[in-house]
């Protein structure tokens, strides 16, 4: 027996949106589907932007990359604002009891004055690194073509904004929220020769005009190398001397890290495939990418993770890179 | 160790501020390579208050219980087919604007404050604006979501971002967003953050969220409170960025005077449609256009230009002329869009006696002198089996790109005419403001991209207004547009409530 609730069915005079019958056929759409495709302005912009008066807003030529058809993208996550919030929200959750936890338990004063010093250095300077990340998703939502990338680059920085906060909150609960830490740990990011290569390459991606590179130069070469060095190799590297606590303050960072590769790879496989230039422009991108990226992180690689971990890094890179059908000559070689 | 405890300030600045640093191996300009051409000067970052405090982990958990709810309720409103709760089939026509008018607006909300908050050498600014980003795209999608049913029920909704980027009366929220997001970041926060969200957004945004509780409309109220914490957070936003830019520099006044001046302006020009929403299309009236122009124009925004006095502020140009035009806004706009009603994607009526009388009350001034006699011979004629429909498209303001029905506020049979003339060629406006707002940046408004002009040199798939509306803007013919009375929207709504039309009793009677 099952009840049984009579309810007035009324007939619906359409199935969705007629941007999404036209793209997905007469039948209900997913929400993501409602909310992601084809709802971009495109034509009759009325001004030319006083900031870039040569391009239109919206312009599509903010990138070399050229598509036939933006929207052939899809977010594996397929994350709208609600869908997005909820799964963030629930990293979150955890993350708050762990470092909860850490604070409760003062799980800090177990630490040796040897690991903190060497969290402070090798760890908490990447906040800064963060909030390179988030400016430069920024511009890939800014200047970006079609909201299946776009809303997916806005998501990726307050991602990142939300990382510098808790590597910020682990300097915290090492200082006992003196931020001393912090103020040592930027001093680090400013004058320590083995951080300086890093802050360069930051740097220098800031003034990177074209998104889509920028999406290179960051999501796919820094930050493979950057949470392979830091949140995989320097992780076990903790645990193993004595710091495995300091490891559950940043399951976020691994968690999310984990979240975002389905995102990027998806990215990066969708546009190589789309045509020879393109791949080959990716490939360019990667290469000179690749080569500053392993320059500029050996210092601090080897004596956050042991002389082997660039190499290590830069294997789990082109792993990547050639999963999604971008093989960088370098690797090749 | 005892951990100290941190005021949210000191938080806050450790949290975020503080992840900046100072650039050595590439020159700050070069980074934030829009912040000077505006000719604003910014001395110090550092001052820039934070108008909220708010850490991401604290944004994704609060945003992410709000949405349960609100996706809870749209789930229940679909399943129970809440639609049929509205007070009348009528009202629904004002949501079809909303959805093709305003949701494109939250979209553009959304590319600019990305922009600025990429662009803002200051990290507090930058991740405030980074944050109403994500908020406005909150808002786009929500909003489609919400109406999603409605779509599912009624005609109009279908095609709402294909429409604004072409329509000709959807072309006067486009514009003014184009306006905003084209200008340099200072002025599109003075723009957009001040004057939209801050000055006008009890005129814009809440209207719509109070004609929704006023007339049944579950999902899109249950959207409007929702939404209401955010908007606090976009309304302290937009103070904060007006004091910030006065304090900086005394050179920063004039130009963020005329930036009031033209954005009072263009945005009491897009709230047109507003105001004949509130008169006309709300089955239940909340409050007339006029009423709620006075509480919250000229009372709130009163105030607040008395607070602004002292950095040399002084109310907006033209705020004279607008608070002359509230007898008449709302009565001239809806005879605007009466007359091209079969160019439109939702539909109009004449108002009944009732509704009427309501009009007459809330407008003794102008109503019964000026209006009354035009619309009662409207009715007349629809009564004959003639409804009144302009066969001729209209000249456009080139500003605020709103046909040229407005009238002379001394002479209101006196339809207001303005012209410039720029390089040996004429354009012509509506109004005082929107000739200035052209004089001021000719090279601008030049390129406005004018539906009726588009239309006659054949870029819009046609010569004829109909293959214009059916192939160009995608509208069903017969369907979307035209009178209300006799609309499928108005059969459906009667078979639901099982309810004959008077023409139907007659038909069976005869």
């Amino acid at each position: 027996m099952t009840i049984e609730i009579k309810t007035a069915t009324l007939s619906t005079i359409r199935n969705t949106y007629e941007h999404t019958r036209r793209r997905f056929g007469d039948k209900p759409a997913s929400r993501y589907q409602e909310a992601s495709y084809d709802i971009a302005p495109e034509n009759n912009f009325h001004y030319r932007p006083l900031w870039e008066p040569e391009k239109f807003l919206n312009d599509k030529t903010r990138t070399a990359i050229v598509m036939e058809d933006w929207y052939v993208y899809k977010d594996p996550r397929q994350f709208y604002y609600g869908t997005y919030v909820q799964a963030r929200a629930k990293l979150q959750e955890v993350a708050e009891a762990n470092y909860s936890f850490f604070a409760k338990r003062k799980l800090a004063d177990g630490l040796s004055d040897e690991i903190k010093e060497h969290v402070t250095r090798c760890l908490l300077p990447l906040r800064h690194m963060e909030l390179a990340a988030n400016m430069n998703n920024l511009s890939g939502c800014a200047y970006g073509t079609a909201t299946v990338l776009t809303q997916a680059f806005l998501y990726n920085g307050m991602d990142r904004l939300g990382i510098a906060q808790y590597l910020s909150r682990i300097g915290l609960l090492l200082d006992g929220n003196s931020g001393a830490s912090l103020a040592t740990a930027k001093d680090y990011w400013m004058t320590d020769p083995v951080w300086q290569g890093v802050r360069r390459y930051a740097e220098n991606s800031l003034v990177v005009r074209d998104w889509f590179e920028l999406f290179v130069a960051q999501n796919v070469v820094m930050d493979t190398l950057v949470y392979d060095l830091f949140y995989r190799q320097y992780d076990k590297k903790l645990s193993a001397e004595g710091g495995a606590d300091i490891a559950m303050l940043t399951e976020f960072m691994q968690e999310w890290y984990r979240d975002s590769c389905r995102w990027v790879d998806s990215v990066l496989k969708t546009t190589a495939a789309e045509s020879d230039a393109n791949r080959e422009l990716l490939v360019q991108w990667v290469d000179a990418y690749r080569e500053k990226a392993a320059v500029d992180l050996a210092p601090v690689a080897e004596i956050a993770a042991g002389e082997d971990a660039m190499a290590e890094a830069l294997a789990a890179l082109d792993k990547r890179l050639q999963k999604s059908g971008v093989i960088s000559r370098a690797a090749a070689a | 160790m005892t951990a100290t405890k941190l005021n949210l300030k000191d938080r806050y600045r450790l949290l975020t501020r503080d992840l900046d640093w100072e650039y050595s191996y590439q020159n700050r300009k070069d980074v934030f390579p829009m912040e000077e051409f505006e000719g604003i000067k910014i001395t110090d970052w550092s001052k820039w208050e934070d108008p909220f405090r708010l850490t991401m982990d604290a944004y994704w958990k609060y945003q992410a219980e709000k949405e349960k709810k609100l996706y809870a309720i749209f789930d229940a409103f679909a399943q129970n087919n809440g639609q049929q709760n509205v007070k009348d089939a009528r009202y629904v026509n004002a949501i079809k604007l909303f959805l093709t008018g305003v949701s494109p607006l939250e979209y553009q909300a959304y590319n600019g404050f990305a922009h600025v908050g990429r662009q803002f050498g200051g990290v507090g600014a930058r991740v405030a604006c980074q944050m109403q980003s994500l908020d406005e795209l909150r808002h786009v999608q929500t909003q489609i979501h919400a109406m999603s049913h409605y779509n599912k029920h009624f005609d109009g909704f279908q095609d709402f971002a294909h429409m604004h980027d072409r329509v000709w009366y959807l072309s006067v929220p486009k514009s003014f967003f184009d306006d905003a997001r084209s200008a340099g970041p200072f002025e599109f926060m003075v723009a957009i953050g001040f004057s939209f969200e801050y000055v006008l957004t009890n005129l814009l945004f809440v209207p719509f969220m109070s004609g929704a509780a006023y007339n049944g409309d579950m999902a899109t109220v249950t959207f409007g409170f929702s939404a209401q914490s955010d908007e606090a957070r976009h309304m302290t936003l937009g103070l904060e960025i007006i004091k910030f830019l006065l304090e900086q520099h005394p050179d920063n006044v004039p130009i963020v005077q005329r930036w009031i001046n033209k954005w009072f302006w263009r945005g009491t020009r897009m709230l047109a449609l507003v105001s004949m929403m509130m008169d006309y299309m709300l089955p239940n009236r909340v409050m007339s256009w006029k009423e709620a122009w006075e509480v919250y124009f000229e009372e709130a925004g009163g105030a607040l230009f008395k607070d602004l006095a002292r950095y040399g502020i002084e109310m907006p140009a033209y705020a004279g002329t607008a608070i002359a035009e509230k007898e008449h806004l709302s009565h001239q706009t809806w005879s605007i869009f009466y007359n091209y009603t079969h160019a439109a994607a939702f539909h109009t009526w004449m108002p009944d006696e009732r509704e009427m009388d309501w009009l007459s009350e809330k407008y003794p001034n102008t109503f019964d002198k000026y209006y009354r006699p035009r619309f009662e011979h409207w009715r007349e004629m629809e009564r004959a089996g003639e409804r009144f429909y302009n066969p001729t498209l209209p000249m456009l303001c080139q500003t605020c790109q709103i046909p040229m029905g407005f009238t002379e506020m001394n002479d209101p049979t006196l339809v207001s005419y303005r012209q410039s003339v720029y390089k040996g060629e004429r354009f012509n406006f509506c109004s005082d403001g929107c000739k200035d707002i052209f004089d001021h940046e000719p090279e601008k408004y030049v390129q406005s991209w004018l539906p009726v002009h588009q239309i006659y040199q054949g870029n819009c798939g046609g010569a004829d207004v109909e293959t214009v509306l059916k192939d160009y803007y995608k509208m069903n013919l017969g369907v979307d547009n035209m009178d209300y009375r006799g609309s499928p929207d108005e059969q459906r709504w009667k078979q639901w409530h099982n309810l004959q039309s008077a023409e139907d009793k007659l038909k069976k009677a005869s």
